[in-house]
């Protein structure tokens, strides 16, 4: 588990793991904090934040120098292992130690245990992807199961975790910049978007839209004019929450639809107030391992909240097009008819079997436990396109440490709160203590500080007052806010926005800050 | 801010399980440890004997105690205090560092124990000692009884008996801290009788508390012959000698043996069950206090014939002299080379760790002691699997009574032929029998299988003070009641199932006129209640609702007739015997159905 505290950010998940523990798997967990996930694992490495490439390198070099890299697999299923060997060849254990902070034996017993484990996967999560080369973390990941063939057999692979329930839904659906529905490439895939254009009778334009990062870049470039939000709340989840509000609020046109009355909301010119996706309407989800499951109604939504389904439907309707009294059976159907993965799963399937997993090409196909297995297979005509080895280079964050701002500050999760807050601050919990910045007991010893007392907290960018927390998890010259109470303490005020050129994910784990006594300053901050 | 242990709670708990070795486990920061951290051994296991460390120590388990040893054994807080709080031993919250447990079960209830706990709630101040109504404490023959739990540094638990309505010597208890190891107090000089030639042998002889007694008495005998007849042969021959157990469910003790021994899976363990908490039982006690050698050379002989490597004596919390004479043993045969590495051969070793209960009856069943060894709440498990391939941490497990395990010794130290000489052919050797109530001589007696239930309480002296019979318990609170028309039952496996009644553990308990069975029937069903793990529901809802319909037949308020309360009564024993998973809801109203059923509890008028 690299770059995940589960434990907090994944629960349900976590208990899966728990009992993989209890029946006698390994756990390894990866993460600068020794995290609550940290205390369940068989080992724990507090790398340094942002050397994740750096680690995987090292664990790489050695497996490949002990000949524990599984040449059949190599040999079959992937492609570019030569270079990407010799781009490794020289993170040798006491480099990688000297990068990463971790004792040199220690990544060789990782390196071992993992190439010589029956069936071993990788679980990530923002850890690895909020950095400003979260891509080159994950391509360093891929790397290592392609190494040592843990990949596209039962109980291996690499495993993303998802931070909702429906996050892969979302990318079922198209709601991602390159892709149709069904992941159908919207540039590359001709027959896909031949199929989209029947259906719709419209013309669907190749070209690649925008992802979240670059949508804020295309505001600031007067790009991009109007927006329609649907259940995201950027005004207090993006990095560097000022200068990003500054941009939602110079837009002609936002409209936001959602179930509270968001920050985001509270700016817009139209809020459309919409149902529980949970209890209040039909439709599907997709999970982590890709099993479309339905949801149910159980209650009707409160005042005038509609439903998505209806309210886009109507938007249709005053645009011209007349969708009718849209059923999410009736858009499910659609969704089958265009993308050739969801086929088979018609709605009584998904009744049936308690849900189905991508792809399910037809309604005999059964779905698909696990991917890439084709890699595996004697038969090229099979095996088709081979998985490519990356090579990729260790790259420190770009907020640098300085004397002037010497602690890294890391963002994530508590097991009590969620996101920005709008969906669990409104419950009270006994595990719940206001926003604070954490830091190691020696870091507040040096600085004369004591739990509970206000700090200001500044980075190259912005600056925050928030108490103390002295966290045991911590080492010095590590810090740790989370992002749950935005009305108390802006963490993004300090977060970077530095962003992975690839994926548009904003370095949210790799700050460079500043701890300091306020003593009676920084009042006007605090207001 | 999370809870901290206080320095006796940290040093009880490092005293079990030595200092820690990281800061993650509650030691001094190191910088390697910001870089690496490692998961221990699972310890989870030594989760009871943590909490009988910081019960121990201060007297009761405190929120920042239960923390560190949390920390320590790395068990999420909230499985740690979902465990503390099953046993009746462990408080959660501050009382005085004493605590008086008064036995007002069956025999200390018609030997006075109503009294003596009115009489200490009158005269202990809550300051100094805290005193609770006890369910039996094992003591019957000496009723009634105490049990003085007492925390801090050379305060070991202290067993009172024959204490009728005498507070003084409660007092002296609680207050004398001088008092070092479990003494047994008898202010009366009556002295109990342990008969018997085969199993009781020993008993008598104060000598066989040590290991050089115990041999000069015939023991460590049995152990020899065992090895040299290798373990198929000594199944064989507790096989061929229809050892059947004898903590109730009488099952052929060479068939459990042989399940675990032709198991391929390692380790395998073996259990001596000692945690004797049916009321009216106290023979299994009496074995461990005046013959402990014999427990563990039976032990060890049957982790030969499985091929254990690994063996647990499990003995109920409230029995302090028997935890010290056992525990000693242990010791002593471990220092002579009869334990530990080499034992059974080059390369074959086996050892015996002492568990000691906490105050839950329920860990008696089978698997609620393997789930108490584990470190979780003693709730029996569902059975299939059962323990022959799924025991102890999910591995092969034979698990045996006392009483069971020392008839061993007899079956190699005669031999079959002379071992099943007594008794019946179906019912071998003999019986362990726990007299108490209105008998002259209380005790217990061995006599050999087929006996008559008058000739049992003849060999105790007969009705104390020539009263007549009412009724007699067999096979305790799970048993049930007989009336004097059965005295002619002989005792055996065969018998006792043809005629309906049950030996259980041998409870024989006599009632004369004067006893109240309305009383007694209130007793057991408020015990059953309160012993109620609470996991399944016809039995954590029938027990409530068998103590409620018998507490409105007394006081005269029933809901309809007297009649409908009578069958009410009825539908729950049918529910609970049918649907409850372990032996303790299926037996939960046998004995107050069998008092209905026997003495017409209720005809007529309401008894009160």
């Amino acid at each position: 588990m690299w770059g995940s505290n589960a434990r907090a950010a994944h629960p349900i998940f976590f208990h899966h793991v728990l009992r993989g523990i209890e029946s006698g798997t390994e756990l390894i967990v990866v993460d600068p904090r020794r995290t609550e996930s940290a205390a369940f694992a068989d080992l724990w490495l507090g790398i340094d934040v942002g050397t994740d490439v750096a680690l995987s390198n090292t664990i790489a070099r050695e497996i490949i120098a002990s000949d524990l890299h599984d040449r059949t697999f190599i040999e079959r299923g992937t492609e570019n292992f030569e270079e990407y060997a010799e781009s490794v060849a020289d993170w040798t254990l006491e480099r990688g130690a000297a990068v990463t902070g971790i004792p040199a034996e220690v990544i060789r017993e990782v390196a071992h245990r993992y190439a010589k484990a029956d069936r071993a996967m990788i679980c990530w999560t923002l850890g690895i992807t909020e950095h400003h080369n979260g891509t080159d973390n994950v391509l360093a990941l891929i790397n290592l199961a392609l190494l040592t063939g843990h990949v596209g057999t039962y109980g291996s692979g690499l495993n993303p975790l998802r931070g909702q329930n429906n996050v892969q839904g979302g990318g079922d659906m198209g709601a991602i910049p390159n892709k149709l529905p069904g992941f159908q490439d919207i540039i590359r895939d001709n027959d896909a978007r031949a199929r989209f254009n029947a259906a719709w009778d419209t013309e669907i334009i190749p070209r690649y839209g925008w992802h979240l990062s670059e949508m804020f870049h295309a505001m600031e470039e007067g790009e991009l004019t109007a927006i329609y939000c649907i259940g995201e709340n950027p005004v207090s989840s993006e990095a560097d929450s000022q200068h990003a509000t500054k941009l939602l609020e110079n837009l002609d046109t936002l409209i936001v639809q959602d179930i509270f009355m968001t920050k985001t909301a509270e700016i817009a010119d139209v809020v459309l107030p919409a149902s529980n996706s949970a209890f209040e309407s039909e439709g599907t989800v997709t999970n982590s391992e890709r099993r479309v499951q339905r949801v149910r109604k159980a209650l009707d939504p409160p005042g005038e909240a509609k439903d998505d389904i209806w309210i886009i439907a109507q938007l249709a309707k005053r645009l011209g097009y007349e969708w009718g009294d849209l059923t999410p059976r009736e858009a499910w159907d659609e969704l089958r008819s265009l993308s050739p993965m969801h086929q088979g799963m018609t709605w009584e399937r998904l009744d049936q079997m308690g849900g189905a997993q991508w792809p399910c090409w037809d309604v005999d196909h059964p779905g698909t436990q696990y991917l890439h297995a084709r890699l595996w297979s004697e038969d090229p005509d099979e095996r088709l396109r081979p998985a490519p080895f990356s090579v990729v280079d260790d790259e420190p964050p770009v907020d640098e440490l300085t004397e002037q701002f010497p602690i890294r500050l890391t963002t994530g999760r508590r097991l009590d709160s969620y996101n920005t807050g709008v969906q669990t601050n409104a419950y009270t919990s006994p595990l719940r203590r206001p926003e604070s910045v954490e830091l190691s007991q020696e870091d507040a010893e040096a600085l004369g500080l004591v739990e509970g007392e206000q700090v200001l907290v500044s980075s190259r960018r912005g600056e925050v007052v928030a108490p103390v927390h002295v966290s045991s998890a911590l080492r010095p010259g590590l810090a740790f806010m989370t992002m749950h109470f935005p009305d108390e303490v802006e963490t993004n005020r300090l977060t970077i926005e530095a962003t992975d050129p690839k994926s548009g994910t904003a370095e949210f784990k790799a700050t460079a800050i500043r701890v300091e006594k306020l003593n009676g300053h920084g009042a006007e901050v605090a207001s | 801010m999370t809870a901290e242990a206080a320095p006796a709670e940290r040093a009880a708990v490092d005293a079990l399980l030595g200092p820690p070795e990281t800061s993650w486990e509650g030691g001094a920061r190191t910088s390697a440890d910001l870089r690496v951290s490692r998961a221990p051994e699972d310890r989870r296991t030594l989760l009871l004997p943590a909490l009988h460390a910081l019960q121990g120590a201060v007297g009761w388990v405190s929120e920042g105690g239960l923390n560190y040893v949390c920390e320590r054994l790395t068990v999420p807080p909230a499985e740690a205090y979902g465990v503390a709080t099953f046993y009746a031993m462990f408080s959660l919250e501050e009382r005085a560092p004493t605590v008086v447990h008064v036995c007002d079960d069956l025999a200390c209830r018609v030997a006075g124990g109503r009294e003596l706990l009115d009489a200490c709630r009158r005269d202990v101040h809550p300051e100094e000692a805290v005193v609770v109504s006890s369910p039996c404490l094992g003591q019957c023959e000496r009723a009634p009884a105490a049990l003085v739990q007492r925390a801090g540094e050379s305060r070991d638990d202290v067993v009172l008996t024959d204490v009728a309505a005498s507070p003084p010597r409660v007092m002296q208890a609680i207050r004398d801290q001088r008092i070092e190891g479990a003494v047994a107090y008898t202010s009366v000089p009556r002295e109990p009788v342990y008969a018997g030639d085969r199993l009781l042998a020993r008993v008598g002889d104060p000598s066989a508390t040590s290991l050089e007694g115990y041999r000069a008495l015939g023991g460590y005998t049995a152990l020899p012959r065992a090895l040299e007849l290798g373990g198929a042969e000594v199944i064989q021959l507790v096989t061929a000698a229809k050892l059947l157990g004898r903590g109730g469910a009488a099952f052929p003790t060479g068939v459990k043996w042989t399940g675990v021994a032709d198991q391929r899976v390692t380790p395998k363990y073996v259990i001596c069950n000692a945690d004797e908490s049916e009321p009216g039982t106290f023979k299994d006690r009496v074995v461990m206090e005046r013959d402990p050698f014999a427990v563990i050379e039976a032990l060890t002989i049957a982790g030969f014939a499985t091929g254990a490597e690994q063996g647990y004596l499990y003995i109920r919390g409230e029995y302090p002299l028997a935890t010290q004479r056992v525990s000693k043993a242990i010791e002593e045969a471990r220092d002579a080379g009869l334990l530990g590495a080499g034992v059974f051969g080059p390369g074959r070793s086996f050892d015996i760790e002492l568990r000691r209960g906490a105050g839950a009856y329920i860990c008696g069943e089978e698997t609620a002691l393997f789930n108490s060894i584990e470190g979780k709440r003693g709730e029996p498990r569902n059975k299939p699997p059962f323990p022959v391939t799924h025991g102890v941490f999910g591995k092969p497990t034979s698990i045996n009574n006392v009483e069971t395990l020392i008839n061993v010794l007899p079956i190699l130290n005669l031999g079959v032929d002379e071992y099943a000489s007594v008794g019946t052919a179906d019912s071998t050797g003999t019986r362990l029998f726990c007299l108490s109530g209105h008998v002259a001589r209380p005790g217990v007696y061995e006599h050999p299988h087929g006996v008559t239930l008058s000739e049992v309480i003849e060999a105790a002296g007969g009705v104390r003070g020539g009263n007549t019979i009412k009724a007699i318990l067999l096979g305790g609170a799970a048993g049930g009641f007989v009336g004097p028309d059965r005295l002619d039952a002989r005792l055996t496996f065969e018998d006792a199932r043809a005629g309906g009644y049950t030996l259980g553990s041998g409870v024989v308990m006599v009632l004369d006129e004067d006893a109240d069975l309305v009383d007694l029937c209130l007793r057991i069903a408020r015990f059953f209640r309160d012993e109620s793990c609470g996991q399944c529901v016809p039995c954590r809802v029938g027990t409530v609702r068998q103590e409620e319909a018998l507490h409105r037949l007394v006081i005269g308020r029933t809901i309809g007739s007297i009649a409908d309360e009578v069958a009410l009564l009825g539908d729950v024993a049918a529910v609970m015997r049918d649907a409850s998973i372990c032996g303790l809801g299926q037996t939960a109203a046998s004995a107050v159905q069998s008092a209905i059923a026997t003495f017409g509890l209720f005809d007529g008028e309401a008894t009160a």
